[in-house]
């Protein structure tokens, strides 16, 4: 992948390096979550984490949001160390995290809100970014009256709207259904596309991953480590058949079967020494 | 090829979608009218039943009348209170305390002025005790100690504190409601949707923003549902107050009618109470249905 000119005027890079996370540390619920993981995310770059669950994709992406400090090692963004959330890094979520009290149009507005951008700048940029996610007939509607793919996509809508150059995505369309999943796969790499922003998406779903990624990067049964790094140098718009869809889609499945068995194994272990213990 | 699908909003998915045909509206309105009205029957039917079975014993001379009156004359007595009891517009307020109008004037403003100081109150120390750990360990343990403590065991001090009038029985009512709605805010709070503050923050929210903008309209609806619950609680804390010291309002009628061995007035009381009472938690649910819209589909 040669990288475009542009990089240093669109900045988003993300890298991290010897990140370690521990939960509940010095407690006897003490969890490794990542163990010296190094990583870097190019400006622009479309980059998918994939790994067996409970594998600290979340937490990885929780740290790069600003959300939680590591426990060791470093996480920087253009070069400068994150110390904390920033509008120009934006997570979204997989479970519902629009603001139910509030119409589509103003969870959109949000982040300028806080800001104290006036309410009718706020409301024609919240519009303009809801057209932009095909959705602006719905700005008065609330999450309720929303199905979820619609949902996601406001969430989106919010992101872009507070001008985060690199977006997060915690699984975000996990709780879908298949078809409305397909549908948002293709709706983000429209807005991915030519906008020049960074992703960083989380999934387990290795179909997904080839899809979307230039690059996917698997990681390891907990605690989290770098198993693989590959690119995915498929033209776009992909194709989910065909050869080289498939060659990629056996290499990942490779890569995780031996650490989904692995993380069975050890979550079978502990629920044997917990009915032990008991 | 799964791409370019068309991304069409999904019309099923949609209640009250802004297309909705204006006759399925209508016929919504029908089904909802048809409902109330069987509901009504039910009304009508469960009331009616206690009613008759009342008469007839009264009729069988199976029950005394002077001690449970039949409703035909309790309500009768209406007529016999009527310079007291019928609302006629522009008569002064007679010596009698217990005029049903001003009766019920003033047990509702007592209740209502005492929810909302408690719920004023109760909400700011709560969110106080939530955001500043110091004022939480300081207070919450005096305040779980005094919560228990039922609305009417306080007014032997509100007579004292306040003398007899409406500020014991408004008070009654504040205490009653107080410090639990402080622990309720608390816990509403404690138990917001992490995914709702970690968004704020990543938009950018600071501490007391998320406070303001997230914490506080997010736990808001289990307090509404709090206050409700208590309506009863404080509506018999105040008629209590009213029968023991304050000797105005309904609670009083109450009374007044025992003392005078009228349980035509007390029965009347009575049935003003439960009617005033079930007006007032009707009133309150339109009122939270209406401040509370975002909840309409779910749980209202």
């Amino acid at each position: 992948m040669t990288v475009v000119a542009g990089e240093s005027l669109t900045a988003g890079t993300l890298t991290c390096s010897g990140l370690s996370k521990v939960w509940n540390e010095g407690t006897d619920r003490e969890v490794a979550a990542l163990t010296d993981i190094d990583l870097g995310v190019r400006a622009g770059e479309f980059l998918v984490v994939i790994g067996p669950s409970g594998c600290g994709k979340s937490t990885l992406l929780k740290l790069f949001a600003g959300l939680e400090r590591p426990t060791a090692g470093g996480l920087f963004h253009d070069g400068k160390p994150i110390t904390g959330p920033h509008v120009d890094r934006s997570l979204i979520f997989q479970q519902p995290s629009l603001y139910p009290w509030l119409s589509a149009r103003d969870n959109v507005a949000f982040g300028l809100k806080l800001q104290g951008v006036a309410r009718r700048e706020r409301r024609q940029r919240a519009d303009e970014f809801l057209r932009q996610v095909g959705l602006r007939e719905f700005a008065a509607k609330h999450p309720h009256e929303l199905s979820g793919g619609m949902q996601q996509r406001v969430a989106i809508a919010r992101a872009l709207c507070v001008g985060a150059n690199i977006l997060l995505m915690d699984e975000p369309f996990a709780a879908l259904d298949v078809q409305t999943r397909f549908q948002m796969q293709s709706f983000l790499l429209d807005i991915w596309r030519g906008s020049g922003k960074t992703v960083v998406f989380v999934t387990h779903h290795i179909d997904e991953a080839v899809y979307l990624a230039d690059r996917v990067v698997v990681l390891t049964a907990r605690p989290g480590r770098v198993l693989d790094s590959v690119a995915i140098d498929m033209p776009r718009p992909r194709s989910v058949i065909g050869y080289e869809f498939e060659r990629h889609r056996a290499h990942f499945i490779d890569r995780l079967r031996a650490e989904v068995a692995k993380a069975f194994e050890e979550q079978e272990l502990v629920e044997m020494l917990d009915t032990r213990i008991k | 090829m799964i791409d370019r699908v068309a991304i069409e909003p999904r019309a099923p998915a949609l209640p009250r979608a802004a297309s909705a045909a204006p006759s399925r509206r209508r016929r919504e309105g029908w089904r909802r009218l048809g409902e109330a009205a069987r509901a009504g029957v039910w009304w009508v039917l469960s009331v009616g039943i206690v009613v008759a079975l009342w008469e007839t014993a009264a009729a069988l001379n199976l029950i005394n009348p002077v001690i449970l009156p039949p409703p035909h004359e309790f309500i009768g007595e209406i007529r016999n209170q009527a310079q007291f009891l019928m609302p006629a517009v522009g008569v002064e307020r007679t010596g009698a305390h217990f005029v049903a109008l001003t009766a019920i004037v003033a047990s509702v403003q007592r209740v209502l002025a005492g929810l909302f100081l408690a719920f004023v109150a109760g909400i700011l120390t709560g969110t106080l005790a939530f955001y500043f750990g110091i004022v939480r360990k300081l207070t919450l343990p005096t305040v779980t100690l005094l919560a228990p403590i039922a609305p009417v065991a306080w007014i032997p001090l509100a007579i004292v504190a306040f003398g007899i009038g409406d500020w014991s029985a408004i008070f009654v009512v504040f205490v009653g409601i107080y410090f639990t709605l402080t622990l309720a805010t608390v816990k509403a709070m404690t138990n917001v949707e992490p995914v709702y503050l970690d968004a704020a923050r990543v938009l950018g929210a600071s501490r007391i923003q998320v406070m303001f903008h997230v914490v506080l309209p997010a736990a808001i609806p289990a307090l509404f549902d709090l206050v409700r619950m208590n309506l009863f609680g404080a509506w018999m804390g105040v008629l209590a107050a009213e029968m023991v010291g304050v000797n105005t309002g309904l609670g009083a009628i109450v009374m007044v009618g025992r003392q005078m061995m009228n349980m035509n007035l007390t029965f009347l009381g009575m049935a003003m109470i439960g009617l005033v009472g079930f007006l007032l938690d009707a009133a309150f649910g339109l009122v939270q249905r209406r401040v509370l819209w975002w909840r309409r589909a779910t749980e209202l």
